[in-house]
């Protein structure tokens, strides 16, 4: 008896301590992360463009730069994506084509970034002649993302009752109309949280980019679609291990990383508002 | 606007849409393609025995993928070691033993874990277990596959506990109302009940966690130490398929035997995701069936 109690005891333990050191994994990265960024971070740090071989100055360029790429993304994969899960959930009846589209979502969704870089590198960058640009990055990061805001986006509309459907096409209101005027206002809350979430995952990835127009330093800010950019994710990476002073700029490589998560914590804490508020409301 | 032109509208954005979902498929079919053209331009030029059998990835001279597919088959199998355990177990005390204030805390961590960008993972590889494995096992360099299995482990948990908990939360409450009125405690039931019954679920989720891991890039490029060598243990430096990829790509010619391998690595690590989120999508799929 007193032997099973001990084992309840460690199973306990068991479970508990696995919990314990997942959380413990998430407090060593936050910890670790801004206790040394915070003192890096200043109005300077984050208005200031790089000065003396990036070993002094601020992060300005990266900054626009990650801003800026996403906004590239946001216009590309958006429409595109709620087109194509409109037309999953309001169009398409269940047929081969439509399984096809779908597992098609699931791969694309299952690639490594990378790959997407490669893809983006042969399309944009050499067949397309848009050079290593923003536009090329912002594309890939679009083609990346696409998956992501098709499935959230298909769940949105997947929760909004048919027979609010049904009540509009009854009145001889075309599907367009019902879906501009009925559907898509009431799922929006649901498409924007989804889309939200979806381009912080984008401004935190680094591989698409890599070869696709991101670069360690520009003079300025890239004022258009066909210049290279800096930005935060790779401004980190080479700080963190191509800097030739690299623990002279490790202060400097906190203050980046930590400027990153709160800006990656920022869009998420926004989505999490959306959906609260809209669930609030229902 | 006249009924007809409603319709015409109608009818157009049906169009339109349609278009945007062929499009996906030309998008996975362009990927395929894409890899698939280079990949034969490469061993047009490389014979596909060197390329799997030989032991040295060294441009120019040596195109063999072999150490680059036990260094990626090694830190993937570390991740693994660390986090299925972790995340399922996780996910049981998420399920059935968190109290729901507990896990109004518990989940939302889970999920800026998630959210956590792969290069600042990387980077804590370098400024704190790389100096903490270095001091631990007193070696010089702590960049190194047990390094990359590491934080491919954080990056995978988040995956792995949320799909476990799913699973666990799927398998029906009269399996464990029966179990308990068989006389089997808490942990009994758990065990030789709950998870075994939630197994295609925890297969999906380590298959996804897995996949995952496979294709991360940063993380790997930053931590593992780089070197282009069959490791011996997890001790030694790595070069997985996607950093090799991310280091040489940029500098490489346009068209040259070695651009054209970098693609056929990336074909054959393609490949293998694919199958990987396949076997997961197969199990995930039965679990939504089972929740319908």
């Amino acid at each position: 008896m007193r032997a099973k109690r001990l084992l309840n005891y460690f199973n306990w333990l068991l479970l508990l301590g696995s919990t314990l050191c997942v959380c413990l994994f998430l407090g060593i990265i936050l910890w670790d992360i801004f206790s040394k960024g915070f003192s890096s971070l200043s109005w300077n740090f984050i208005t200031a463009f790089p000065s003396d071989g990036m070993t002094k100055g601020g992060i300005l360029p990266a900054i626009v730069g990650t801003i800026l790429l996403t906004l590239i993304t946001t216009v590309f994969a958006v429409p595109f994506g709620v087109a194509c899960a409109i037309y999953l959930n309001e169009y398409a009846r269940p047929s081969t084509l439509t399984s096809i589209i779908r597992a098609s979502i699931r791969n694309l969704a299952g690639i490594p970034s990378i790959i997407y870089g490669l893809f983006g590198l042969a399309l944009f960058v050499q067949s397309l002649h848009f050079g290593t640009s923003i536009l090329s990055a912002g594309l890939t990061l679009g083609l990346l993302s696409l998956p992501y805001v098709i499935t959230t986006t298909e769940e949105a509309l997947k929760r909004i009752p048919n027979s609010l459907r049904e009540a509009t096409l009854a009145l001889g209101v075309t599907q367009i109309e019902t879906i501009k005027d009925v559907v898509l206002p009431k799922a929006l809350p649901g498409i924007l949280t989804g889309v939200i979430l979806t381009l912080s995952r984008a401004a935190g990835e680094t591989a698409p980019i890599l070869f696709t127009g991101v670069a360690f330093y520009i003079n300025g800010v890239s004022a258009s679609a066909n210049q290279e950019f800096m930005a935060l994710p790779y401004h980190l990476y080479m700080l963190s291990t191509q800097h030739n002073a690299i623990v002279q700029v490790r202060p400097l490589a906190y203050g980046t990383a930590s400027v990153l998560i709160l800006l990656v914590f920022a869009l998420n804490a926004i989505a999490f508002y959306v959906r609260y508020k809209n669930r609030t409301q229902e | 606007m006249n009924t007809k032109n409603r319709e015409k509208l109608d009818s157009l954005f049906k169009l339109i849409f349609k278009v945007t979902g062929l499009l996906t498929i030309l998008l996975l079919g362009g990927i395929f393609v894409m890899l698939l053209s280079n990949s034969v331009s490469f061993f047009l030029k490389v014979s596909p025995i060197d390329f799997f059998t030989g032991s040295q990835w060294d441009p120019e001279t040596n195109y063999s993928i072999f150490p680059l597919l036990v260094s990626t088959g090694l830190v993937a199998m570390g991740s693994m070691i660390i986090a299925v355990p972790l995340g399922i177990l996780t996910a049981a005390y998420l399920s059935e033993l968190a109290p729901r204030k507990l896990q109004m805390i518990l989940k939302p961590m889970i999920e800026m874990l998630a959210a956590i960008p792969s290069v600042a993972i990387g980077f804590l590889g370098i400024v704190v277990l790389g100096p903490g494995l270095a001091h631990f096992f007193g070696i010089q360099n702590g960049l190194n596959a047990l390094n990359g299995s590491v934080l491919l482990a954080v990056m995978a948990l988040p995956t792995i506990v949320t799909i476990s908990e799913d699973a666990i939360n799927a398998v029906p409450k009269s399996h464990r109302e029966a179990a308990l009125a068989l006389g089997s405690n808490k942990w009994e039931t758990l065990f030789k009940v709950t998870i075994p019954a939630a197994m295609p679920g925890l297969i999906a989720a380590v298959m996804l966690g897995l996949g995952r891991a496979l294709g991360e890039t940063m993380t790997v490029l930053m931590a593992t130490g780089n070197a282009a060598a069959i490791p011996k243990g997890f001790l030694d430096s790595v070069r997985t398929i996607t950093a090799t990829i991310a280091i040489e790509m940029g500098e490489v010619p346009y068209k040259t035997t070695h651009y054209f391998a970098l693609f056929a690595i990336a074909a054959l690590l393609f490949l293998i995701t694919l199958i990987v989120n396949f076997i997961g999508e197969y199990f995930a799929n039965r679990l939504r069936k089972f929740h319908s």
